[in-house]
């Protein structure tokens, strides 16, 4: 603590908070120590088995041939071992409806990430406004979007889906045409629309949080120095804000990925994400629990791989909402 | 320069804001009216542009392209390609947006010129990307260069500084016609829709809140939230909360935590599926985990999903369970890690058991994370669409609110009844977001 208040020269500050952090550590360390106890150990790790064995079950069997997997159960394979990598062949190439896995994993690629981008540069714009412009009814405002999360999505989903493709007549007057997308390829105008808005109040709110914490004295000083609030926001929020940014887009991306229910309303049959594909096709697979295995694993291998990769990140962006909020 | 741009900084402290070319500071009542009645003067025309008679060989007016247009240009490309593009696009709006936000404030003939032609161009140019129809041009131009002066003058004469409005209308307006046109529009039309009959055309009255609560369907998707919202909540938090603890004083917590927590990244169709699997119901050989254990303890194999009552929603509800717990989990024990170590340990002195610690030490201590936790999975459950739609599609009466309002529509195309089923949901979630507004204000206050 004193490090913060004494004037020292900077080296000093940061060695001493490096002190403190190191005791920290090992402090926290030992107390972990004294509560460890074995009888908790054997709970915890009780409850991470269960939770595991339905993943490892349908693991198992998407690498267990279909006549295998269709006759005797997956434990059985621990003393009958016996794998194929040909089911994620037959998923990935398998197409019941319009589009096989393959190509609707693209589609999901192209859904997500520009969603996760727009989504995160529009609701950065307005949370640095609210938490760095002064104006009336900021209070009134920032309460309202937050509460706007009362609005659940399927109370949108008709109307919305109307606007994008009749328009919207008030008389006989066309104040908003449709998109004509019937004649589209690959359209997923409607679905990064109707994704961006989804996630505005939460991404408003989250990201404000974070942005309203950075010191203000950074910003005087760059006032100071003649930058506007173009400058401001670009050059000090944003990377200052990186790790905030970080989280809620992964957040972000996880959720896209993962949805069913937007893309199930606003995606054209060409466009449809991996999501509604394996939904589909679980449907025309039947029981072929080698397929559905291969086919459930296909979507959410990406999920995780991008969950493993940042998870510290993650777990933050998580944290950022639910602390505080 | 300086001098202006910490114009808005000296402002928020209550000084005036300088003056700049002998301009008399901006008296606000004038303000005020003229804003008034320009506003008064843009709804007007707007009634105008509804009341004019239709006429159907207008042309579309447009500048040559529209957001249509471009949509389609964009949606014939490859799923892959559309990527880059969009983004550059993307970057290249944001990009002059931020260039104007930083201009506007400046003091000097060229950033004075920059301002005013950018606040007549961005309406003009949003109105006509719309493609106005069928003679209304005169109305759209009128609102859109009415709209322009009107935030120009307003702006020019702010009490935060010329250029200050302008930003924050810049900063602001991306998101705030996302929620318009995307939350509060569609809103208020499904209210209104859930009046009417099947078609959207006669006034029904309460007839489809009616049919909600006396049709099988109806009433069935509405009991089964009510246990989600209940059940799924509660289960997840105690779960949560007890690996929680037990993790807190186990080892290899890291590998711990990620296996519980894997599943929420986990997609609800995935999930589903898994599930399905663990539940599968055959004749013979059990090839589902939960059938095959009822086997081999002398049992009868069950078809889980589809003994109703209360059975299969049960069923479904630990799948969701299984998702969300991860969720709790890592928000309890990071709540649980900042309960004072001291707290714990004067409990310790004073003889406690660890149960009674965990009771009246940490539990109270992460009172609010708990609240949180228990709010986000009831809205959660509140919402469920994916893990119904997945497993069962509403078989057996295992339907939900929230997968039964896009089965009316999209199956029997019945948008006055799904309407009303959504405006349940949103009727189910309002008490919950109320509290967290009134604790979200608290907390304000408190800063």
């Amino acid at each position: 603590m004193t490090a913060v208040d004494s004037k020292t020269t900077p080296q000093n500050t940061k060695a001493e908070a490096r002190r403190i952090a190191r005791e920290t550590r090992r402090n926290e360390a030992l107390a972990h120590k004294r509560l460890t106890s074995p009888l908790a150990t054997i709970f915890a790790v009780a409850i991470a088995f269960l939770w595991t064995i339905p993943t490892l079950g349908l693991l198992i069997t998407s690498f267990r041939p279909g006549a295998d997997s269709a006759t005797s159960g997956w434990w059985t394979v621990f003393t009958n071992p016996d794998f194929t990598l040909g089911n994620y062949q037959d998923a990935l190439t398998s197409g019941g409806t319009a589009l096989t896995l393959g190509e609707s994993f693209l589609n999901s690629l192209a859904i997500t990430i520009p969603v996760t981008i727009f989504a995160l540069a529009v609701a950065s714009l307005a949370a640095y406004a609210f938490a760095w412009m002064d104006f009336k009814g900021r209070g009134f405002l920032f309460v309202a979007v937050f509460a706007l999360q009362i609005v659940p999505i399927q109370m949108a989903l008709v109307p919305l889906l109307s606007l994008f493709s009749r328009g919207l007549e008030i008389g006989d007057v066309q104040i908003f045409p449709g998109l004509e997308m019937r004649e589209v390829d690959h359209s997923f105008a409607t679905v990064w629309i109707a994704h961006v808005i989804f996630a505005m109040p939460l991404a408003i709110f989250l990201l404000h949080n974070f942005i309203s914490e950075i010191p203000s004295d950074v910003i005087e000083a760059a006032r100071v120095d003649g930058a506007g609030h173009g400058q401001i926001f670009f050059r000090i929020i944003l990377p200052l804000a990186t790790p905030a940014l970080a989280s809620f887009a992964i957040l972000e991306f996880i959720w896209v990925w993962n949805d069913l229910l937007v893309a199930t309303i606003f995606a054209p049959t060409t466009s449809l994400p991996m999501t509604q594909t394996l939904n589909s096709l679980s449907g025309t697979w039947g029981n072929q629990w080698f397929l559905v295995s291969a086919g459930a694993f296909l979507v959410l291998f990406v999920p995780i791989i991008v969950f493993l990769a940042l998870q510290r990140f993650f777990v933050r962006g998580l944290m950022a909402g639910a602390t505080k909020g | 320069m300086s001098q202006t741009t910490t114009s808005a900084a000296d402002q928020a402290q209550g000084t005036p804001p300088p003056e700049r070319g002998g301009r008399k500071p901006p008296s606000r009542r004038t303000t005020r009216l003229v804003v008034t009645i320009g506003l008064i003067l843009i709804a007007a025309l707007i009634v105008f542009l509804l009341l004019s008679p239709p006429n159907p060989d207008a042309r579309p007016v447009s500048l040559g392209f529209s957001y249509n247009s471009f949509f389609q240009w964009i949606g014939n490309m490859g799923p892959i390609v559309q990527i880059p593009i969009i983004l550059v696009i993307f970057a290249a709006v944001v990009g002059i947006l931020l260039v104007l936000i930083e201009y506007a404030p400046r003091a000097g003939r060229g950033y004075f010129w920059l301002r005013l032609i950018s606040c007549f161009a961005i309406p003009f140019l949003a109105f006509m990307m719309l493609r106005p129809y069928q003679g209304a041009v005169i109305y759209v131009i009128a609102i859109a260069l009415i709209a322009g002066g009107l935030l120009f003058w307003a702006d020019y004469r702010a009490s935060q500084g010329a250029g200050y409005l302008y930003q924050l209308t810049l900063f602001m307006a991306p998101a705030a016609i996302a929620i318009l046109v995307g939350l509060v529009y569609p809103s208020i039309a499904t209210i209104i829709q859930s009046f009417f009959d099947k078609t959207g055309e006669n006034f029904v009255g309460l007839e489809n809140y009616v049919w909600a609560f006396t049709n099988p369907q109806g009433f069935w998707s509405i009991i089964n939230t009510l246990i989600w919202a209940i059940f799924a909540p509660v289960f997840a938090t105690v779960v949560g909360l007890a690996y929680a603890a037990f993790m807190e004083r186990a080892r290899g917590e890291r590998l711990l935590k990620l296996l519980v927590f894997m599943p929420f990244a986990i997609a609800p169709v995935s999930i589903s599926l898994i599930w399905k699997f663990v539940y599968d119901y055959r004749q013979g050989e059990q090839i589902g985990t939960l059938n095959a254990i009822v086997v081999a303890f002398g049992g009868q194999p069950v078809p889980w999903l589809d003994i109703w009552p209360l059975v299969n929603t049960f069923c479904l509800l630990f799948a969701f369970v299984w998702a969300q717990t991860g969720f709790a989990m890592v928000v309890l024990s990071a709540a649980m890690k900042a309960v004072p170590v001291e707290q714990l340990e004067a409990a310790q002195l004073d003889g406690t058991s660890a149960w009674q610690r965990f009771i009246n030490v940490t539990v109270p201590g992460i009172r609010t994370s708990i609240i949180v936790v228990l709010t986000t999975v009831t809205i959660a459950a509140l919402k469920l669409y994916d893990i119904v739609a997945v497993m069962t599609g509403g078989r057996a009466n295992s339907t939900v609110l929230g997968f039964e309002m896009v089965n009316q529509q999209q199956r029997f195309q019945s948008y006055g009844h799904s309407a009303a089923l959504a405006v349940l949901i949103f009727v189910f979630v309002t008490p919950l977001i109320i509290y967290n507004v009134l604790q979200l204000r608290k907390q304000r206050e408190v800063r």
